[in-house]
């Protein structure tokens, strides 16, 4: 598979093996890097270039059901924004949630090799394997939807946590999965069975179970961590969007009690409160929730930044999408799935004269330039619900060059500025080893890819080579070479071929006598058969299975 | 009947898009026959017992019988050839046959349109205009307390959405059944379904607006005024009594169909229903979905989304896609007679579309697969005979509620699945074009790359 090639005269950014800056060659040979190259192998002239794995992005909405309603609901956003095929790359339309193809070319036209959809429900898991299918170049994984199962709360209120832990293995495993993944967790009975209502507080009764959220998390926590999952469960908190919700934040954060747990957009639970003239408005507590995730090594975290213009806010937190139908416009799509999830869909703009947006988008740069360790507080935006994938270069700028952040917070409203510790921590600019372990290093490690992130000898040859310019949003907008599995897919900015990435996904062991607890509740309550339920190999197209943490 | 019978547990049917996994069949393996499929509605029993095997060309190419591999060669001559070809029909077969499918549109920059467009397009544009509260039917299933049929005959068109989804069967939380629902049906007459329903609204022909605007209004609160009933043939009284009805239900949903999409009003009709249940949600939780034909029309709106961007009537002749129902929907292009060739999956335009979009079809070399013989195959310039999907062939179809299936063949077929064929269209047509065909003129502003 690919070619022999030897990258040259390249400064290299290799934060997992300690590199930072170094000029050295980077040689690669049948999709992995190696030591060494016979001198006949192809070289790439990397002078003046600087050369980094390719970026991962640890949670993005890119496929499946959900995504492709809100693909479905958005004419108006395509038109404008066209992906003409190639010779042999496929066509597409863009806008906050591009076609499939569209989504894998641009991911690789800003240097990223793998990325990660980030909520999934079960029963849309065959739908979002052939979306991923046609999604080029990257290699993708799902989280999946768990914790709203109604089947998975009749165990723990029953307190069958031993049966809990395979069933939880067994879904991971027949949908083909990478992590388990909670959204608000106890929220959907709330909102799909007592109209439209939801819940708020962590000790609240999940009616009509005898449950609380807070028990459900830690009962995922317990297990993600006794299965071994390469990637902890993985954290969409209760309350997101709500002024003063950052306590949440912090109490589910505790639930953890040492043991790894990923909390997910945290920009998004990092909400203090102030009286506004209607009702509370919310205010920057970016600072306490960054000390906390500063010293607490077992908790990690992605940023979810919020970046001004369209979006698409779409999640499996229905009753948030409902609160900003009320800010978003004209549509809203809600979409519940039998027995494990709700799903909400609205159209939505960040504007930098708007209270809150501007204060969101403040509170994202504020969580980065507060945290203490760049591997536990990676990057993302939530891609598309606090801005598409295209925003990434404008804010790794915004990370990189003060300068270029004070002009930016000149144009925003002023009040939520006021209302953030923004202005606190404007001297910390990152530098290009830091942006490597925020988009590379950092999310291979914390997704617990072994291959992924690094360029030490045995990696995958996932490699990005950017031309180093003082404009960092237009060096980290346009790579000059991507090499995806040792193939140059792009060079000199172009496209030369078209790959297909893998699918990662995870089977943790399960007792398969399990079957016999879910089945029953499979005859009763699901509208489709058991047997019809797990998914069929044949779905998983190239993929890779990804070890346990531990055996 | 033989002594080599082999029986298949949890069959998919894809006759409507019900897509009921549940079948359980009977098959004579050496009559390649379904002799019982257990669990399948009258409808679903006459599906599996008339596609059996029969004797018949592999292709036809100008009436001369042909193998499919002469046939994918004139095929892949004509789409290489054609300034204007044209892409239809994909409801009732794989999405792994409608990706190829989409995948030639775009390499030869043809028009990629699917039955949607005289279904449920409608609900199509007016779900892009307004959005849509929905749910699995699982979930309809467990939850629903009041359920309106609007504009449609499930008793004779989806008879199990009744009995397995949406009326009779047990829930969660409707532990009764049919006793914990409430049934409503509007329709403009009386139909085998009506005696399922606690209530019957009859509408005057035309009127489905109207009345769904007006029960927006009262659902807001407004006034309207007692002449509703002669202009709409429902009374006042009876439209407060919806009203009181729907906003103290638990769960409400509202299931449409093309007597609502397809008469006066199209889209209107569709977005009135979709905003009304969208305006419910301010008092409990309210649902609404169409109920759709064809096994897997949607998944065609599905592959058609993921790859394009948009569900239906899409034309990439441009190099890129662009949607404009209208223009680019097949009725319409036909009908004005601007395309030169066209290659119909899964379908018959011949036998229902308008007289002047028949008339063109047959002045331009067409294109057919489909495991029967139809109108569109007798006037196809090529015409292959595929093997029937559910029946014969794997792969994926999405039942209405966007839910993906798999489908469990029951017994082999000789003939290639659609899939087959079009792979080896596009793998011709791709070395007759070198790639993909790039568009002659200029790029879209701003646009250079």
């Amino acid at each position: 598979m690919g070619s022999l090639l030897r990258i040259v005269n390249g400064r290299v950014y290799d934060p997992a093996n300690g590199i930072d800056g170094e000029v050295r060659d980077v040689c690669i040979r049948d999709g992995r890097i190696v030591a060494d190259v016979p001198p006949e192998a192809r070289r790439i002239d990397a002078r003046g270039m600087v050369v980094m794995p390719g970026g991962i992005d640890i949670h993005c909405h890119i496929a499946g059901t959900k995504v492709n309603l809100a693909r479905k609901v958005q004419p108006e956003d395509h038109r404008h924004d066209v992906h003409l095929r190639t010779r042999f790359t496929r066509s597409g339309t863009g806008g906050s949630v591009p076609s499939t193809f569209a989504t894998g070319y641009r991911y690789a036209a800003l240097g990223y090799t793998t990325a990660m959809e980030a909520a999934v429900t079960p029963l849309g898991a065959r739908s979002t394997l052939e979306e991923l299918n046609d999604t080029p170049v990257l290699d993708k994984g799902f989280f999946v939807l768990m914790g709203n199962n109604v089947l998975l709360f009749k165990l723990l209120q029953e307190g069958r946590m031993e049966e809990f832990r395979h069933v939880l293995a067994w879904w991971l495993s027949v949908t083909r999965a990478y992590a388990p993944k909670l959204v608000n967790p106890g929220g959907d009975e709330a909102w799909k069975g007592h109209r439209n209502a939801n819940i708020t507080e962590l000790d609240a009764r999940i009616e009509p179970f005898d449950l609380t959220p807070r028990q459900v998390i830690a009962a995922f926590i317990e297990a993600a961590n006794a299965l071994g999952l390469p990637h902890p469960v993985h954290i969409h908190c209760n309350n997101l969007g709500h002024s003063g919700n950052f306590e949440t934040t912090l109490e589910t954060m505790r639930i953890a009690e040492g043991r790894r747990a990923h909390i997910t957009h945290i920009q998004f639970h990092s909400y203090g409160s102030v009286a506004g003239k209607s009702r509370d408005n919310p205010t920057s507590r970016a600072r306490d929730i960054a000390e906390f995730v500063n010293t607490h090594p077992n908790i990690s975290a992605d940023v979810g930044a919020v970046m001004f213009g369209r979006s698409t806010s779409m999640t499996a937190d229905a009753p948030l999408a409902y609160m900003l139908r009320r800010f978003g416009g004209h549509k809203w799509v809600n979409a519940d799935t039998e027995m494990e999830s709700g799903c909400g869909i609205v159209p939505f703009t960040y504007q930098d004269r708007i209270y809150t947006n501007a204060l969101q988008w403040a509170i994202g740069l504020e969580l980065f330039l507060r945290s203490e360790d760049p591997w536990r507080m990676v990057f993302s935006t939530d891609h598309p619900n606090g801005g598409t994938f295209m925003t990434y270069p404008a804010l790794i700028r915004l990370l990189m060059d003060k300068e270029y952040r004070k002009e930016q917070m000149a144009h925003v409203n002023q009040d939520a500025l006021d209302h953030s510790g923004l202005r606190e921590c404007m001297d910390r600019e990152y530098s290009l080893y830091e942006i490597a372990i925020i988009t590379r290093a950092g999310p291979a490690r914390l997704l617990g890819l072994a291959n992924k992130g690094h360029l030490g000898v045995g990696a995958d040859a996932d490699v990005t080579v950017y031309e180093d310019a003082a404009d960092k949003e237009a060096m980290f907008a346009a790579p000059r070479y991507l090499v995806k599995d040792g193939n140059l897919v792009i060079e000199d900015h172009e496209f030369r071929v078209d790959h297909v990435g893998r699918l990662l996904h995870v089977e943790p062991e399960f007792d398969s006598s399990i079957a016999q607890v879910i089945e029953p509740f499979f005859e009763d309550y699901y509208s489709i058969r058991f047997a019809n339920y797990p998914v069929h190999e044949r779905y998983l197209h190239q993929h890779e299975l990804v070890p346990m943490a531990r055996p | 009947m033989s002594d080599n019978i082999r029986t298949v547990p949890d069959a998919t049917c894809t006759f409507c898009g019900c897509v009921c996994d549940d079948i359980v069949l009977t098959v004579d393996m050496d009559s390649h026959s379904i002799t019982k499929s257990q669990n399948a509605c009258v409808l679903g029993k006459a599906w599996f017992k008339e596609h059996g095997i029969e004797e018949r060309p592999r292709a036809l190419i100008g009436g001369r019988e042909a193998s499919t591999e002469e046939g994918v060669e004139e095929a892949a001559q004509i789409l290489a050839n054609a300034r204007f070809p044209i892409i239809y029909g994909l409801s009732d077969t794989t999405c792994e046959a409608q990706r190829v499918a989409v995948a030639i549109a775009d390499m030869i920059g043809g028009n990629v349109d699917t039955t949607t467009s005289v279904c449920h397009g409608p609900s199509g544009i007016a779900f892009q205009s307004a959005g849509e509260s929905t749910a699995s039917l699982g979930e309809i299933r467990n939850r629903a307390d009041l359920v309106i049929f609007w504009g449609g005959n499930p008793a004779e068109a989806h008879p199990r959405l009744f009995t397995r989804y949406a009326v009779t069967p047990k829930g969660m939380y409707v532990p009764n059944g049919r006793k914990d629902r409430t049934i409503v049906l509007v329709d403009v007459r009386r139909t085998p379904s009506t005696p399922v329903a606690d209530i019957f609204l009859q509408v005057k022909p035309g009127s489905d607006f109207e009345v769904l605007w007006a029960l927006r209004a009262l659902v807001k609160g407004r006034r309207i005024d007692a002449s509703i009933e002669q202009r709409t043939g429902v009374s006042l009284a009876v439209l407060q009594d919806l009203v009181a009805r729907m906003k103290s239900c638990r769960f409400g949903v509202l299931l449409f169909g093309m007597g609502l999409t397809m008469t006066r009003g199209r889209h209107f009709n569709s977005g009135a229903l979709l905003a009304l249940a969208t305006d419910l949600n301010e008092f409990t939780h309210f649902v609404a979905a169409p109920v759709r034909g064809h096994g897997n029309v949607t998944g065609a709106d599905n592959v058609m989304s993921w790859q394009t961007g948009f569900p239906f009537g899409v034309n990439l002749s441009r190099g890129y896609p662009r949607f404009n129902p209208g223009e680019f929907t097949t009725v319409d292009l036909l009908s004005r007679g601007e395309v030169d060739a066209a290659l119909i999956i899964a379908s018959d335009p011949a036998s229902n579309f308008p007289k002047p979009a028949i008339e063109h079809l047959k002045r331009i070399p067409v294109i057919s697969l489909d495991p029967k013989a139809t109108i569109t195959g007798a006037l196809s310039r090529v015409a292959f005979t595929t093997a029937t999907y559910g029946i014969n062939v794997a792969g994926t179809a999405y039942r209405m509620d966007n839910v993906p299936l798999t489908l469990r063949p029951a017994f082999d077929s000789p003939y290639p699945s659609d899939e087959e064929v079009l792979t080896a269209i596009r793998s011709r047509v791709r070395e007759l074009l070198g790639g993909n065909r790039l568009p002659v003129g200029p790029l879209p502003a701003g646009k250079a790359t």
